[in-house]
């Protein structure tokens, strides 16, 4: 311990998250007074480069924000322009685009869960260290891993940065040969995800509770992706266009990440709100799963996320063979689109939670607003609230073990820094 | 050899690529002694480092003095991406006063500490070698580790998208449907990806050395694009590369 009275832990660069950020805990006495999750990842700006781009670019602009989850930002988008520009996807390009959204939870889950979660439970400083002791299950998640990867390939163009999504649809559909052999390598890693989430089922969880409320699509029946409503598991239930009446960002300083309130509350988004919401969704063999797993929808420990995520893996992985299998190509790639004057909004359900984009664009298809809110400025809130909680625990653990253990809550929710520091708002030029 | 990979202003997507490298990781975190590399370990070991790859660009005071740190430390700096290698999309707000207008319509400006302009890496230290891409190719990537470890230059080919396109043989989307393609004047390393999903190159690799924009400015008119949406495919990730500035400059000229 530092000093009698006050007592400060600070990472100055954390490890094993996405993007550049800092923690900073500090104790007077027994009292926890200053917990920050300090965000210093410097701003893109990307909402003051899209006014007066054409809405069409907003796939391609927008999934530059993250290297991580660019399916999450180009579906957003490009449902938001969609319905401001009122087209109603038919079903087969709308069942695409969720076996698109499987590989890119897939892979996203199997990296943060396999490479950047699971040293926590076993100590150690990274994945190669869990592949000297655990060969065999490193080597199994990177085959599950490159499975999600391959879906985004062949359905996107390409892992990072897809190239084939595009308003009104995609540019090329998949051919009947691809689908084929892609079926074949999802259903062999199948039983690769499953045991190497009964695996990590075997980790030891420190005890912790979210105290805010979950917020999450919550469709009809269906495991979210791009479907709406938004719901709560305080009772909010909305369309998503309602977005803006019920939630609101504001500026702090020292992050530059914008902070989204519920009716003025910290809120969390992610798989453990999810599964909250929509657990009765799930098919009867991955409820039981969950069940032995110890985890069902009251599951508020945010460490068990990892769990909740290894179900979120698999159903990916079942839900893509269901929809592929019986997927029939329609004939054009893409529906019509018209360009005119309107605003909308897309929410859809990224790996780290949900994400909010809404368009105002003018008559010939330029923006003239936009509006980003990705999971992590969400969730952020969420985040230090456990921090918070954490600290009883913290207190008398020794300087390096506490500050493990605070990291360890912070990569709970797979935090995405780079797309969090890209809301400012500036008005731009552009000739 | 001590392998560092460092973050600057970017979506992280090009260090991603090592990790996506599903069947080499392990091979190459045994062959490379993978000393600072944050995203994917805990594990923070200070210089001198072999080889240091750089992701992403220079937006704020402290990162142009990190910068420089990392090139005194560091035998071999490679940029990975367009970030590095150019500026990146964000290098959009060198065309804009981002002071005025943050101030304009952002709540708290005094918060924000960013430089007005995006530079790529080699506006600041001598850089060894650049990857192009948004994101970088991983065969690409995977192909400078391997070069680095036995002492050879990496094998990085300078042509353009038409050369990859043809040897896919991918039907040519300008010749056979009309559709605007930056294919011959971007930088190789795709693999002809989108003539091959039957959409137009948008440039991810940025203008090739040999690019002659003017005739592609023609050959874009001639399919009935106008200026602004020329314009607008060339301001994407590289945007701050000369030969793109050049040309919208043309383009701005032609107009007036």
């Amino acid at each position: 311990m530092s000093d009698e009275t006050t007592r400060t832990l600070a990472v100055d660069y954390l490890a094993r998250v996405e993007g550049e950020g800092a923690l900073r805990l500090v104790w007077s006495g027994d009292e926890l007074t200053d917990v920050e999750l300090n965000i210093f990842e410097p701003p893109r700006f990307f909402e003051g480069f899209l006014q007066g781009r054409s809405c069409l670019e907003t796939p391609d602009i927008t999934a530059r924000i993250c290297g991580i989850c660019p399916v999450a930002y180009q579906m957003s988008a490009s449902a938001a322009v969609e319905d401001a520009l009122g087209i109603a996807l038919p079903d087969p390009y709308l069942q695409l685009r969720r076996v698109l959204y499987c590989g890119e939870w897939i892979e996203s889950h199997v990296l943060h869960m396999l490479m950047l979660h699971t040293p926590d439970f076993l100590g150690v400083d990274d994945a190669m260290a869990v592949a000297r002791e655990h060969g065999d299950m490193v080597r199994a998640g990177l085959k599950v891993k490159k499975a999600g990867n391959d879906i985004v390939n062949v359905v996107g163009g390409r892992e990072i940065h897809p190239i084939n999504v595009r308003i009104g649809g995609f540019y090329r559909l998949p051919r009947r040969s691809e689908i084929d052999a892609l079926v074949a390598q999802l259903k062999e890693a199948r039983p690769l995800a499953e045991a190497m989430l009964r695996w990590m089922g075997t980790f030891h969880f420190p005890e912790l509770e979210v105290d805010v409320e979950l917020v999450a699509l919550k469709p009809e029946g269906l495991y979210p992706f791009i479907e709406g409503p938004i719901a709560s598991t305080g009772g909010l239930c909305v369309p998503v266009q309602e977005w803006a009446n019920h939630f609101a960002e504001e500026h702090v300083a020292r992050t530059h990440a914008l902070h989204a309130r519920l009716h003025g509350e910290p809120y969390l988004t992610g798989p453990l709100a999810r599964f909250a919401l929509n657990f009765d969704a799930l098919p009867a063999d991955l409820r039981a799963l969950s069940a032995e797993l110890g985890i069902g929808p009251g599951e508020r420990n945010p460490f068990k996320s990892l769990l909740v995520r290894g179900i979120e893996v698999l159903f990916a992985l079942d839900e893509a063979v269901r929809i592929l299998e019986q997927w029939r190509a329609p004939k054009e790639a893409a529906v019509p689109v018209e360009l005119k004057k309107g605003s909308g909004w897309g929410v859809s359900e990224a790996p780290r939670g949900t994400l909010v984009h809404h368009y105002e664009v003018d008559d010939e298809g330029l923006i003239k607003t936009a509006i980003i809110v990705p999971p992590t400025s969400q969730n952020q809130l969420a985040i230090e609230s456990d921090l918070r909680n954490l600290g009883t625990q913290l207190k008398v653990l020794d300087d390096a073990a506490a500050t493990h253990r605070a990291e360890m809550a912070i990569r709970n929710y797979d935090p995405c820094i780079s797309c969090a520091t890209h809301f400012l708002r500036f008005e731009r030029v552009f000739s | 050899m001590r392998l560092a990979v460092h973050k600057f202003a970017s979506c992280d997507g090009c260090q991603l690529s090592i990790l996506d490298c599903e069947d080499e990781l392990l091979a190459v975190a045994g062959a490379v002694d993978i000393a600072y590399f944050p995203e994917a370990s805990r594990r923070m070991e200070p210089g001198p480092y072999d080889v240091s790859l750089v992701e992403g660009s220079i937006t704020t005071a402290h990162d142009a003095e990190r910068i420089q740190q990392i090139r005194r430390e560091s035998k071999v700096v490679v940029t990975i991406g367009a970030c590095a290698t150019a500026g990146g999309i964000q290098a959009l707000r060198n065309y804009a006063d981002v002071e005025q207008f943050t101030r304009a319509v952002y709540a708290k400006p005094e918060f924000i500490s960013t430089l007005e302009t995006s530079t790529p890496i080699a506006a600041h230290i001598p850089v060894d070698y650049e990857l192009r891409g948004c994101p970088v190719d991983k065969r690409q990537l995977l192909d400078v580790l391997v070069a680095s470890l036995h002492g050879r230059r990496p094998a990085i080919p300078n042509e353009s998208v038409c050369a990859e396109c043809k040897r896919a043989g991918h039907v040519c989307v300008i010749v056979a449907h009309g559709t605007p393609c930056l294919g011959p004047v971007t930088h190789s390393g795709c693999g002809g990806l989108c003539p091959g999903y039957h959409r137009g190159c948008f440039g991810c690799f940025g203008p090739s050395s040999l690019a002659r924009m003017e005739p592609m400015t023609e050959v874009w008119r001639s399919l009935g694009a106008d200026d602004k949406t020329i314009d607008r495919a060339l301001s994407t990730f590289h945007v701050a590369s000369e030969a793109n500035a050049a040309e919208r400059a043309r383009l701005e000229a032609d107009d007036e």
